[in-house]
């Protein structure tokens, strides 16, 4: 698949108008995922966007590759078929909290187990936007919006406690505005065998304005946020004792404490285990069918073993 | 020693094996089916079982049949009422006992009969003593007993001899039918190959109820039923069931398309048969997958037909209700896609081990926005190969989904099938887009084949014709978003003169005598009934046309015109009139409607009397 054709972030820019509100988050998402791409060393043509519903998901328009833009929640069911049938492609999945944990809860977290070949990234606003501002199953409880004008009544996902739960091989959080950051998730996302759930905190100015505020101002930041690092030391508290943090432990019990952890808010990788991915299992049994049995034969097949015949 | 029994010939019988769903009955008859087969009978089976696994034993939910009708010469149901009745408990007595015509035989388990067991039918004294069953010819046999003592030396527990009873009956029934036994005793070795003591066990006991038949003098009369030659034509045959014939159908169309085949599908009653057989043919590069639920299973599907794949879904009413959206967007795409709905009783639940015809309108219209459709429908079990090879050729040639409507009762009842050629299927084979299509270089993924209307399948892997679609309009040619009206206009326009442009063969009419002014038109899995009623009628000096849709969408060019010519059009289906509706809508023809919701397919000599009311109320009236 790599490729020697050296691609500029351009190469992944198509030539349809991008039409999110100015100041979307999504816009640095895009840029850096159009910047990160050439560094897949993957042709264009290998490459295939396939997005839900929502702003997100309008996400595949302005990617020079092949893309789909499908049905509410179901990209992840409709990558899933793509990735098996086609197991050479490098498929990426564009979905955002309401896509994903609302209407396509059940996709994604069957997606997570199987550990089909997908890239999954989930823009999370913590809010509604394409229809128009109300809350999301991310929005904290008591969120005041247009169909919840007395507070929302709902706890709560916590979409990586939720990956994990599901069973999810890659799972890890970063930020759109941190550019380099964003950029260092997507490349050990795209280079993980299996699905990766990638999580990126992504600003709605227009409906959620300064959601992660506090995980973005240079002031605050620093207390806000925990950088993790595969192999370097982390603590859950300022006072408690240090953990050597370790992505591939198959003991998923830190990752989930850390998925937990909402003060300071770890970003980066929390869990990047090996397990076969599902679609090579799934292409190796067809192999394997073929090595045993021989290619089909058609002709037998229709015959079957109990025929028998009529003479004219 | 007694005389020898006597032997009868017949041309046709109609038998039916009922008990507790735990008994083996679908098995049984399965057995009886293939003995019938390879003897070369023509036949035809319908199934009846409950929709629970093993509803409460000796309870009339429990009760679990299978019909088999087989002949000497060609025939199209599986036979209206039964010449003769396997009934291994008081159950299976009650539950069928208003089926049989008087001067039927019953083969009845004396063993199962006792008070506890009469009161749970709610019958308060036996009907073996009490006159119940007078006007039958009873066989009062002690099935369990018998084949516990053959079994007493298989060092099997009395329990687990029991179990082998209905291979007794097997016995017994293929003595009084001169069946081949050889086959049922390969395919007993067979099934049981891991476990010796109860292959035997099994062969002992369907020996005995063959030796039981032989030897004693309850059976004075066995009967032949010649093979039935003239029925077949000339070449290799077998028996097949509607659902593995429309899995083998899918085998085909992909190995003569040259693509591989992905069947994206959740179980459910009774189409999961289908995903069963095609997760046995991986070695045809087939992948089946299983998944989190309808919704998914369709979205695989046409994930894998963006692919290059031949995409399938299968399911049944329910799923198809939960596939809508998708099917929308397929229909959007303009990818093909084959949408396998086996149709189960309804409405929600309903009844899902029962047959019904009552999802075409949801074909036809269950989605959101002008999204049209190709429906077509199998007519027997063995046509749902045709049928399936017929929905990928729309399909790939279309670029569209498909709906393929099977039923229950063509799902799982069976008749012979003459074995194609390989080399006489169609060749299916599709060109993908290779290359740019505009003087610039560039590619435009809605430009259409002007012939079909057909846009490019340009599959991910292609360089230079990286191209995104999706669910929103997009303007012709260049499928770029377009909120513009007048695109949407034509984009709406376009998609239904694309499938109102497929070709389909005209409807034949079949009207031997050339005067009737009674036709009678059904689609789907009412071919047999509709074929025996009118040849029935036909037979009584009745004059009656017939035809049989196998297109729902786009129907056949000359159907206006062959519904015109006749006076009076009678449309028999399994739903209130659906096909009806749209035939008065589409050509203001005062179509009658002719239904039954009952989750069983129509009886002939029911459908033949009002046929036969039908043509004598058009001859009595009015000129042509």
């Amino acid at each position: 698949m790599p490729t020697d054709i050296a691609l500029t972030p351009k190469d992944f820019k198509s030539d349809q108008e991008v039409r999110w509100c100015p100041g979307c988050g999504d816009y640095a998402i895009l840029a850096a995922v159009q910047g990160f791409m050439p560094e897949l060393g993957i042709a264009r043509e290998n490459i295939v966007f396939v997005s839900g519903i929502g702003c997100s998901s309008r996400f595949p328009y302005y990617m020079n590759t092949y893309g789909m833009h499908s049905v509410h929640g179901r990209a992840p069911a409709i990558a899933t078929g793509l990735a098996c049938a086609r197991p050479d492609l490098s498929v990426w999945v564009v979905t955002g909290d309401g896509d994903a944990l609302s209407i396509g809860g059940n996709h994604l977290i069957h997606a997570l187990r199987r550990n089909v070949n997908l890239k999954i990234l989930l823009f999370n606003n913590e809010i509604y936007g394409l229809t128009k501002g109300q809350y999301s199953p991310t929005s904290e409880r008591g969120k005041i919006t247009r169909s919840t004008p007395m507070g929302s009544l709902d706890e709560p996902f916590r979409p990586l406690s939720l990956a994990i739960g599901a069973e999810a091989s890659f799972v890890a959080r970063t930020i759109d505005s941190d550019r380099g950051h964003l950029t260092d998730v997507l490349r050990q996302a795209a280079a993980h065998q299996g699905t990766a759930l990638v999580e990126i905190y992504q600003n709605c100015n227009i409906f959620n304005d300064g959601a992660f505020d506090t995980l973005k101002n240079p002031a605050t930041r620093d207390d806000a946020l925990l950088r993790l690092e595969h192999g370097r030391p982390y603590r859950l508290a300022p006072d408690a004792e240090e953990i050597v943090h370790d992505v591939e432990d198959p003991d998923p019990t830190a990752a989930f404490t850390l998925s937990r952890l909402r003060h300071p808010t770890p970003i980066g990788v929390l869990r990047s285990v090996r397990r076969p991915a599902y679609d090579q299992l799934m292409n190796r049994q067809t192999a394997g069918a073929v090595a045993e049995r021989g290619p089909g034969d058609l002709a037998a097949l229709l015959a079957g073993t109990d025929s028998w015949t009529v003479r004219g | 020693m007694s005389t020898p029994p006597t032997v009868k010939q017949l041309d046709r019988v109609v038998i039916r094996f009922a008990g507790d769903s735990g008994d083996g009955m679908q098995l049984t008859g399965d057995r009886f089916t293939a003995e019938t087969a390879g003897f070369g009978n023509d036949l035809s089976t319908l199934p009846n079982f409950p929709a629970e696994i093993r509803a409460p034993a000796g309870t009339l939910p429990g009760v679990s049949s299978f019909q088999l009708h087989f002949a000497d010469h060609d025939i199209l149901t599986p036979g209206d009422a039964p010449d003769i009745l396997v009934a291994m408990n008081p159950a299976a007595l009650r539950a069928n006992l208003a089926d049989l015509p008087r001067g039927a035989e019953i083969i009845v388990n004396t063993d199962e009969f006792s008070r506890r067991a009469l009161a749970k039918v709610g019958w308060s004294a036996s009907p073996l003593d009490d006159g119940t069953l007078e006007a039958y010819r009873v066989h009062p046999v002690a099935l369990t007993t018998l084949t516990a003592e053959a079994l007493k030396d298989s060092g099997l527990t009395r329990k687990d001899a029991e179990r082998a009873k209905n291979m007794f009956a097997l016995g017994l029934l293929s003595w009084m039918y001169h069946r081949p036994t050889e086959g049922t005793e390969r395919f007993l070795r067979t099934k049981f190959a891991r476990r010796p003591e109860l292959a035997e066990a099994n062969v002992t006991a369907f020996r005995a109820g063959w030796n039981y038949g032989e030897t004693t003098e309850s059976f004075a009369v066995s009967y032949e039923v010649a093979p039935a030659e003239r029925a077949f034509a000339p070449g290799r045959h077998r028996n097949i069931s509607g659902n593995l014939a429309l899995s083998l159908g899918l085998v085909a169309a992909a190995e003569r398309a040259s693509l591989p085949l992905f069947l994206g599908s959740y179980p459910i009653t009774p189409a999961s048969d289908i995903l069963h057989e095609l997760s046995k043919h991986k070695n045809f590069g087939v992948r089946t997958f299983q998944a989190e639920d309808e919704i998914a299973g369709i979205g695989a599907a046409l994930g894998a037909a963006f692919g290059g794949a031949l995409g399938v879904t299968t399911t049944s009413g329910p799923g198809v209700a939960l596939k809508s959206e998708t099917i929308g967007l397929a229909v959007s795409l303009e990818l093909p896609l084959l949408v396998v709905d086996i149709q189960r009783g309804g409405p929600s639940t309903g009844l899902p081990t029962k047959t019904e015809q009552a999802d075409l309108l949801q074909a036809m219209f269950g989605r959101n926005g002008e999204a049209p459709v190709p429906v077509l429908a199998p007519a027997t079990p063995a046509d749902c190969f045709t049928a399936a090879l017929d929905a990928a050729r729309i399909a790939l040639t279309y670029r569209t989904p498909v709906f393929l409507l099977s039923d229950g009762y063509l799902a799982n009842g069976s008749e012979p099938w003459r074995i194609p050629d390989v080399a006489e299927l169609p060749d299916l084979r599709v060109e993908f887009a290779t290359a740019p299509n505009r003087p610039d270089g560039s590619f435009w993924p809605y430009q259409r084949d002007p012939e079909t209307l057909a846009r490019p399948w340009a599959v991910p892997g292609t360089p230079g014709l990286e191209h995104r679609i999706g669910g929103i309009e997009k303007q012709d040619g260049t499928g770029n978003i377009s909120y513009d009206p007048a695109n949407h206009d034509h984009m709406v326009r376009l998609r239904q003169a694309k499938v109102d442009g497929i070709a389909v063969p005209d409807l034949e009419v079949d009207d031997p005598s050339g005067d009737a002014r009674l036709l009678v038109l059904g689609w789907g899995s009412t071919y047999g009934p509709i074929a025996a009623a009118v040849s029935e009628v036909r037979a009584a000096g009745g004059r009656v046309a017939t035809a049989h849709l196998r297109h729902l969408n786009p129907f056949p060019a000359n159907l206006g015109a062959a519904l015109r010519r006749y006076d009076r059009v009678l449309v028999p289906e399994m739903n209130l009139g659906q096909l009806a509706l749209l035939l008065r809508a589409r050509f203001l023809v005062d179509v009658r409607s002719h239904t039954q919701v009952s989750g069983m397919p129509f009886k002939a000599a029911q459908l033949a009397a009002v046929i036969e009311e039908n043509a004598k109320n058009t001859e009595a009236t009015g000129a042509h």
